[in-house]
């Protein structure tokens, strides 16, 4: 586990030399952004009010906890990411659109993306660490810069520009050889399970979307890269 | 006679408590868990959850920036009375709700669910969500803050005569399994059982077995006490740590269960998990006007669960 302090907007070089497993901390500009920013500006087609390539080419999955303290001055307690997997089929086409570099979110994403897109474009993903530790974000960011489309999308889903400092610490789980933390996490966990399931009879009434014996399945299919369902 | 003031006061205090502030006992699992673990990418996540802890009590900062969907679970003593009544009780729950918000700058969380309009307040229809139980001779009244998540970790399936003990085993390791890959459940985590009685009431019961019992107590029946710790060694013996990375630290902080009385040919089951930000505050307003904050929830008792038959 290398520890590394990185300066926004990300280097592509910078981004190339981290692995999974190492600890990132971050300085500059960090953009928001949840399935309302994805759909309104790749879907709807308005345009971004700043250039990210060049201000903040570190998106995070995240709505912060923050409030409006009077008009246009905003500030934010605590922060962290969300769920990312369910962004999948945008963040590919946003990478490459708006040259972000660091995509910063819980749980990773599909490995498929990590191989087809991030490998390309020199984007690593990092994962915001024990998914609930947003006090200690919190404290990594010194202000907001702006908040756009609050009255569009609400002010937790609006885009939020916010300034950070030693803002951190986040774990690679994607890196550009598209090499993929979570995937060797599941792989190194799955034979424990195995064992925990040997001999446990299936119950008798069937779901739909429960886990079987395979393994290899996972509740977050349905993302770019989306495997056909086994047996 | 309990006046609406001090109510508001101590939802209040309630949401603060629960925003900022893990219980005790969820602070001295979580230090234990950071003690087991051996690995080193689990560990350093353990030390940061331990860390993001002390810095969430010092700056008054929320621990979790998803601060869930609040809610208020209230135990009323059956010689309790409010001034205003209970529709004043709520009246100041609510109240509280939106003051927390703003002081505490909290995400505005609660969103109309097809319009997905946000009043900014956490209020809503049926939000915040308010439960109620009483509890035979008290005269006060308690409330209990819950600040969660919601999106991954819950499971329901009705099971049927034949599936037994192993069903129930089964049902937690497909719930651990289907979330913990990519850690969407945020362990360590405390995980509610609830077996039997109507569809509906196995989840409550499972949701309330997650976050309103503290980490170590047992069900007093001691048949399902002895299952809670075998539930707990089985979550445990997935080789899971923090954010289920494989480590040593465990992947369950504790395991409760519930039962309920349920239909003879079917037994539904209903299973709830707590990730680390185990948020609750618990407060109690006594007849005398005193405000006290306490560190376990007497939600459950023998009295709720009508033991004895």
């Amino acid at each position: 586990m290398n520890t590394y302090h990185l300066q926004i907007p990300l280097t592509e070089d910078a981004v190339r030399r981290l692995r999974i497993g190492d600890v990132v901390f971050l300085n500059g500009k960090v953009h928001t952004g949840r399935a309302l920013v994805y759909q309104r500006v790749l879907e709807q087609g308005h345009p971004m009010p700043i250039d990210l390539a060049k201000v903040s080419n570190v998106q995070m999955h995240a709505a912060p906890a923050g409030q409006e303290e009077e008009p246009g001055r905003y500030r934010i307690s605590s922060i962290q990411a969300t769920a990312s997997f369910r962004y999948g089929r945008w963040v590919p086409e946003y990478i490459r659109r708006f040259g972000i570099r660091a995509i910063i979110g819980k749980g990773g994403m599909d490995g498929a993306i990590y191989r087809d897109t991030f490998a390309s474009t020199g984007t690593v993903f990092l994962t915001t660490v024990g998914y609930g530790i947003a006090a200690l974000y919190g404290r990594g960011v010194e202000g907001v810069d702006a908040v756009y489309w609050k009255d569009e999308l609400g002010l937790p889903e609006a885009m939020w520009v916010i300034s950070t400092r030693d803002f951190g610490p986040f774990i690679v789980d994607g890196d550009c050889t598209g090499a993929s933390l979570s995937e060797q996490a599941t792989a190194a966990v799955n034979p424990k399970f195995a064992e925990a399931y040997a001999g446990m009879q299936q119950h008798v009434l069937k779901r739909m979307g429960e886990i079987t014996q395979d393994l290899e399945q996972e509740v977050i299919a349905g993302n770019a890269g989306e495997k056909p369902p086994k047996g | 006679m309990l006046k609406a003031e001090w109510i508001e006061q101590a939802a209040y205090e309630a949401h603060r408590l629960a925003a900022t502030t893990h219980p005790p006992d969820v602070q001295a699992a979580l230090a234990r868990s950071l003690e087991r673990e051996t690995n080193e990418l689990p560990k350093f996540v353990m030390k940061a959850i331990v860390d993001n802890s002390r810095v969430a009590r010092e700056d008054q900062r929320p621990i979790c920036a998803d601060v869930g969907v609040l809610r208020v679970f209230v135990v009323a003593g059956n010689e309790a009375a409010v001034d205003g009544g209970f529709v004043a009780l709520e009246q100041a729950i609510r109240c509280a709700t939106v003051r927390i918000t703003k002081d505490l700058a909290l995400r505005s969380n609660r969103v109309h669910p097809i319009s997905r309009a946000n009043p900014g307040n956490n209020l809503g229809v049926f939000a915040p969500n308010i439960d109620y139980r009483f509890e035979p001779d008290a005269d006060w009244v308690e409330l209990v803050a819950v600040h969660k998540g919601g999106a991954f970790g819950s499971d329901f399936r009705m099971m049927v005569d034949g599936d037994g003990l192993n069903g129930v085993r089964k049902g937690l390791v497909d719930a651990i399994a289907e979330f913990v890959r990519r850690g969407l459940t945020c362990p360590p985590v405390i995980i509610g059982v609830g077996i039997g009685g109507t569809k509906d009431q196995a989840f409550s019961i499972a949701k309330q077995a997650a976050v309103l019992r503290p980490i170590g107590d047992r069900h007093p029946e001691p048949g399902i006490a002895a299952l809670e710790d075998e539930l707990f060694e089985l979550a445990n013996s997935l080789g899971l740590g923090a954010m289920g990375y494989p480590g040593t630290g465990g992947y369950a902080l504790d395991v409760h269960v519930e039962i309920a009385y349920t239909h003879s040919a079917l037994t539904p089951l209903g299973i709830h998990q707590l990730c680390q930000a185990a948020r609750r505050g618990v407060v109690r307003i006594h007849r005398d006007g005193t405000i006290e904050p306490r560190s376990a929830p007497a939600w459950f008792s023998d009295h709720h669960r009508r033991a004895g038959v």
